[in-house]
């Protein structure tokens, strides 16, 4: 059953598209997976580490430039005189480049911030996205600034035997686009946490001092931890810019940081199934509230149903829901006896 | 003639301008218990942090095999054989005991991120080994039936036990015990006593230990280093360090005089 459920629960995902083909409905549940994404990335850090980013936007939006930028190509100038030069590259290409750039910043990042901790992380990884705003929003001869990159390419598929590749523009396509990556992701997260790496970032979230004493690097398994969770949060990040096909400085704005951290606390932090769950409770929640209230009435309604949740699960609904299991079962011999004795 | 297992070389302590350790100097022989003994405040806990990384000596350096371990961080010097237990109970509380034990198997493992996220055969396997060897490991400290439970609600004298567990998992060769008895009845004592000679039998574990039990000192060591005030006062076997009179001044406060009663200080 419990190994059932999972695939069950992907086929139901799967289906969505066939058995409900509105092109808008998809969209926002294409978009909420995208955040998903990044959400199952920052519960890496968040959840198993215990390490707060509270900058994981940069990642998404690092990925999203990075895979626009390889995509689109660009000449530009260096000073002295030299230029760079890149042209436009095949859309898988740049959908690597969007993993691999920010996974490079996130080891840069963590190598520096690990040396502090806790709050230091917190304000560090806040400044980083901060200046990868300011910078795009500036560097207009690389990335328009705020008129943004336009006309990014749809990734697109192919496999021998077609003549043509097939561009992913349909809503239904996209969909399914997320859907593969999320599951990927999903996988991912869960062979690292199941594995010796993942003990030991549990190790280090639940008791440092011991975890060194029985030889765990503390550095080095941080690094591992950000590296992942950057090139997944990049990969989120490249779906968005060529799913939505324009990317401007806004990508690094903290709401979508704030998003990502709502969907994992809410969800249940350093549980798998939490930032999906949480996800897609909160995803499609802006695209639903739009019709009937204002952006600003959107934001506060989030911050209340955040409050409200870790006021009566602190822990997360995951975990809550999960405990629910061992009562029922543990219940269930007593009822039995209970009337045998009748 | 080798050198001793642990040598510790003219180690001082300075916390602030708090003298924790003023020049300290042992060694330990590969194969032996020695114990570390020594009113509170004297520095006991201050060595043992020093000796495995926590903190820095001010002078002085700590050797392992001849080789200095001093300047390394303690997870380094915990791949090097030298590892620890921790005076106030440490373990990870939030995960189960079969966890815990898989946690602290760390060293014993190499499975790196490849391993893991493409479950390669090696890292597979090596994962059963890793299980096998948690079971053993809890086997020896008699937890074995409490695998699946959740280490924080464990009974106290469980825990102590876990937490000895959790320091020989990654197999050291020299084990530094910080007072493994502490809040443990008779009877837990005594199975205390013949798990430390167990290790040290089975395992060939050369043990450095922390302890104000006397007794279970006395009975256990094969060598006595007393501090006092962070120095050495006394260092020998357990008979000759009991009838030392700086030993008895330190524990007592007076000596014995000749007629073998004890007379306050003058």
């Amino acid at each position: 059953m419990r190994y059932f459920l999972p695939w069950a629960f992907l086929a139901l995902l799967a289906a969505v598209p066939i058995l409900l083909p509105d092109p808008y409905t998809l969209s926002v549940l294409a978009s909420a997976g995208i955040f998903i994404i990044g959400a199952i990335s920052l519960n890496l850090l968040l959840g198993y580490t215990g390490q707060l980013s509270l900058g994981h936007a940069a990642f998404f939006g690092l990925g999203a430039y990075a895979s626009a930028l390889t995509t689109l190509g660009f000449d530009i100038g260096i000073g002295f005189g030299q230029r760079i030069t890149l042209a436009p590259q095949p859309v898988w290409f740049g959908f690597l480049a969007g993993i691999v750039v920010p996974a490079l910043f996130g080891w840069l990042l963590g190598r520096l911030a690990f040396r502090v901790r806790g709050a230091y992380f917190v304000i560090i990884t806040i400044c980083f996205a901060q200046v990868l705003r300011l910078l795009t929003l500036n560097w207009v001869e690389l990335t328009q600034g705020p008129m943004a990159l336009s006309g990014i390419p749809a990734l697109s598929l192919w496999w021998p035997g077609l003549d043509a590749p097939i561009a992913l523009f349909r809503k239904d396509q996209i969909y399914w686009l997320v859907l593969a990556v999320a599951a990927v992701a999903f996988l991912l997260v869960r062979q690292v946490v199941r594995s010796r790496i993942g003990r030991a970032l549990v190790a280090l979230r639940e008791n440092e001092t011991l975890a060194r004493s029985v030889g765990i690097r503390v550095t080095h398994y941080l690094v591992i931890a950000t590296v992942i969770s950057a090139g997944i949060a990049g990969a989120a990040g490249s779906l968005f810019a060529h799913s939505v096909r324009i990317v401007d400085p806004d990508v690094f704005l903290f709401i979508y940081t704030v998003t990502m951290v709502i969907m994992v606390v809410t969800g249940g932090k350093g549980t798998l199934w939490g930032p999906v769950v949480g996800g897609l409770l909160f995803g499609p929640l802006p695209d639903l509230l739009r019709g009937s209230a204002p952006p600003e009435a959107q934001w506060i309604a989030y911050g209340v149903a955040m409050i409200l949740i870790v006021m009566f699960l602190p822990r997360g609904i995951v975990p809550a829901v999960a405990s629910l299991w061992p009562r029922r079962a543990a219940a269930k011999p007593a009822a039995v006896a209970v009337e045998a004795e009748g | 003639m080798s050198p001793p297992l642990l040598a510790v070389e003219h180690v001082a302590v300075h916390i602030g301008g708090l003298v924790a350790i003023a020049d300290m100097s042992f060694e330990v022989p590969a194969g032996r218990i020695v114990s570390l003994i020594g009113p509170n405040g004297a520095g006991k806990t201050t060595a043992f942090n020093v000796i495995t990384g926590y903190m820095p000596p001010t002078k002085g350096r700590v050797l392992f095999e001849g080789q200095p371990l001093s300047g390394l961080p303690p997870e380094r010097i915990a791949a090097r054989g030298v590892v620890r237990s921790f005076q106030r109970t440490s373990i990870f509380g939030a995960c189960t005991v079969f966890e815990n034990a898989l946690m602290a198997l760390h060293l014993r493992g190499r499975a790196g991120v490849f391993g893991a996220l493409l479950r390669l055969p090696s890292a597979r396997r090596e994962e059963e080994r890793l299980r096998a060897e948690a079971v053993a490991l809890l086997e020896l400290v008699g937890l074995a039936d409490r695998a699946g439970t959740v280490a924080s609600v464990l009974a106290y004298g469980e825990q102590r036990r876990l937490g000895i567990a959790l320091a020989v998992a990654a197999r050291p060769r020299l084990l530094l015990l910080d007072e493994p008895a502490a809040g443990l009845n008779p009877s837990e004592t005594a199975e205390c006593t013949a798990l430390i000679r167990r290790l040290r039998d089975e395992r060939n574990i050369t043990v450095l230990l922390v302890e104000h039990d006397m007794a279970m000192v006395m009975r256990i060591s094969d060598t006595v280093v007393v501090l006092n005030q962070g120095r050495i006062i006394a260092a020998g076997p357990p008979d000759a360090v009991r009838d030392d009179p700086e030993v008895i001044r330190a524990y007592l406060g007076a000596v014995p005089e000749a007629d073998g009663v004890l007379h306050a200080p003058a």
